[in-house]
């Protein structure tokens, strides 16, 4: 184990007694490039069990941060600890296949090193994809390709899932399943999973923390406490306001609130949004989840 | 039949082979004009041998695989994008190649170089071609997966631990090796077509990697035999008969196929 202690960095205040079951600890990283800074004074700390995201706006640095979380990319300065032995399994953000290719489901896992048929087949069916096994890898939609991407990443029984947008090209019903299924997965093989996300309102829920970026860490924490947070705000304004405010409507939900007249939300010691944020409620999102 | 037939058959079969998977790889990483700028600077390296007598062979292929390193040098700081810059290499390498045997004292047969003299390949050259064409097909038959890996997701092969900077060295040096010992046969401006269009028809069929390599193997081959027998029976140029039985080939598996 070489992960130093620092206790200077606020994310591993609390880990600092997990430190045995740590996967992954960035600290002070920085990266530039071609004279810019990508990123500046980055830390991240992930223990076994954990599911952080990583949000940001485009350009915010969040895909250098993974490739350098990976180890393909080195940082400028600033130490990256891995656990020792780490395996990971990484989903990239999209396959660069050319429609040349002729590639089934089956062959493209079988190129992951000392695949087994059995693991493959048991890769297949955790996420849901048995019946796409001889499926052209071309026709596969957006959300069947994730799946396989998925089940790709898992074929090396990884301590570290890095999932880079795994919900790109998918429509909203299948974010919300693939974010449930990745859940599932961290639960069963109780490993760390590092992920980036657009998707703000549908992945707040499937997450243990949050590490909202834009070059440095503006803020971290419960998803809660991040999307109240100024920085988060001022970073996403209004659309990530919204996108918060969905995702406390699914927990008032849970209250059994219903969210029919948006102006009369009534706050109470439990609410963690700000009366800002429901003011800025829009009635298609209520309309959305209040089926 | 005379022993030059069977020289050039044995060539254009061998030739075939290397550029069936090879020729794959190309299509699947879109790497056509990397063929196109080797095969023009080729000529280059015809050049340089004759201004400096050296063996022709060996300079056409240590020319060839300088000009790959350097495309792979170029590709990593990209100040230009890549086809602009493969065009700008491509054609002043042919120009200076040019303009450089325009000063050595012998006059060779240009149009050997241009469009291939299948039927002149000489002992010496086929085992040039028997050498370059094994080393290729041996790297890619151990390499294939990692080759595979590396075309599919650069980042996940290189998660998965392979060494991606020299698997993308490796199949530049390839497309080089065999460029540089096949410009006899098909001439520098066809060799690209005879990497990609038996691949491209191969494509038409093939429902694995695997599949697509060898029925672009056995697409060359028989674009090779059929060239080499419209050149036997109508006196045609040999290297471009060969392109145009590989490309009807192509026409009929697409018409098939529609």
């Amino acid at each position: 184990m070489n992960l130093p202690t620092s206790p200077h960095e606020p994310a591993t205040a609390t880990a600092a007694t997990c430190i045995p079951q740590a996967l992954l600890h960035l600290h002070a990283v920085d990266f530039h490039a071609g004279g810019r800074h990508i990123l500046q004074q980055v830390n991240l700390h992930l223990k076994q069990g954990q599911i952080l995201t990583l949000i940001g706006p485009n350009g915010a640095g969040k895909t250098t941060l993974v490739k350098i979380a990976l180890g393909l990319l080195a940082p400028s300065s600033g130490s990256v600890n891995r656990s020792a032995d780490l395996r990971i399994g990484y989903m990239p953000q999209r396959l660069q296949v050319d429609a040349t290719l002729p590639l089934s489901v089956q062959r493209f896992l079988q190129l992951a090193p000392r695949a087994t048929p059995d693991e493959i087949t048991s890769a297949l069916h955790e996420v849901g994809a048995d019946h796409l096994r001889h499926s052209r890898l071309q026709s596969l939609s957006g959300g069947e390709m994730q799946r396989v991407l998925l089940a790709r990443a898992l074929l090396g029984k990884p301590q570290l899932l890095v999932l880079d947008e795994p919900t790109q090209g998918v429509d909203l019903k299948g974010q919300a399943e693939l974010y449930k299924l990745i859940t599932t997965i961290r639960d069963r093989h109780s490993c760390g999973v590092l992920m980036v996300s657009h998707d703000l309102h549908l992945v707040m829920s499937a997450t243990d923390e949050v590490i909202c970026l834009n070059q440095h860490v503006c803020c971290h924490g419960h998803p809660e406490m991040v999307g109240n947070d100024p920085a988060y705000l001022e970073l996403f304004g209004k659309a990530g306001v919204e996108a918060m405010a969905v995702y406390t409507h699914h927990h008032y939900h849970e209250h059994d609130l219903h969210g029919d007249v948006v102006g009369e939300h009534m706050h109470d010691s439990n609410c963690q949004h700000s009366p800002a944020h429901s003011l800025l409620l829009q009635p298609q999102h209520l309309r959305k989840d209040s089926h | 039949m005379a022993d030059f037939l069977w020289r050039a058959i044995a060539a254009g079969l061998l030739l075939a082979l290397v550029a069936g998977p090879l020729g794959c790889f190309i299509v699947w990483r879109r790497m056509a004009y990397f063929g196109d700028t080797l095969s023009h600077s080729a000529l280059f390296g015809i050049a340089l041998g004759l201004l400096f007598d050296l063996n022709l062979q060996a300079a056409v292929v240590v020319s060839s695989a300088a000009i790959a390193l350097l495309l792979v040098a170029l590709e990593r700081h990209k100040s230009l994008a890549t086809d602009t810059l493969l065009g700008i290499l491509a054609h002043s390498a042919l120009a200076l190649g040019l303009v450089l045997l325009s000063f050595t004292p012998t006059q060779i047969d240009l149009q050997a170089y241009l469009f291939g003299d299948l039927l002149t390949v000489t002992t010496s050259e086929l085992l040039w071609l028997v050498v370059g064409a094994g080393c290729a097909l041996a790297v890619m038959l151990t390499q294939w997966n990692s080759l595979l890996s590396f075309t599919l997701q650069t980042e996940l092969a290189e998660v998965e631990g392979l060494n991606v900077a020299r698997l993308r060295m490796l199949l530049m040096l390839m497309v080089a090796l065999v460029v540089a010992v096949s410009m006899k046969i098909v001439g520098v401006l066809l060799i690209t077509s005879l990497l990609i269009i038996p691949a491209a028809t191969a494509r038409l069929f093939a429902r694995s990697p695997e599949q697509m390599a060898l029925g672009a193997s056995l697409c060359g081959c028989i674009a090779v035999l059929g060239g080499i027998a419209a050149s036997w029976f109508w006196d045609t140029p040999t290297g471009p008969s060969i392109v145009v039985v590989a490309a009807l080939l192509f026409g009929l598996g697409s018409l098939r196929k529609a």
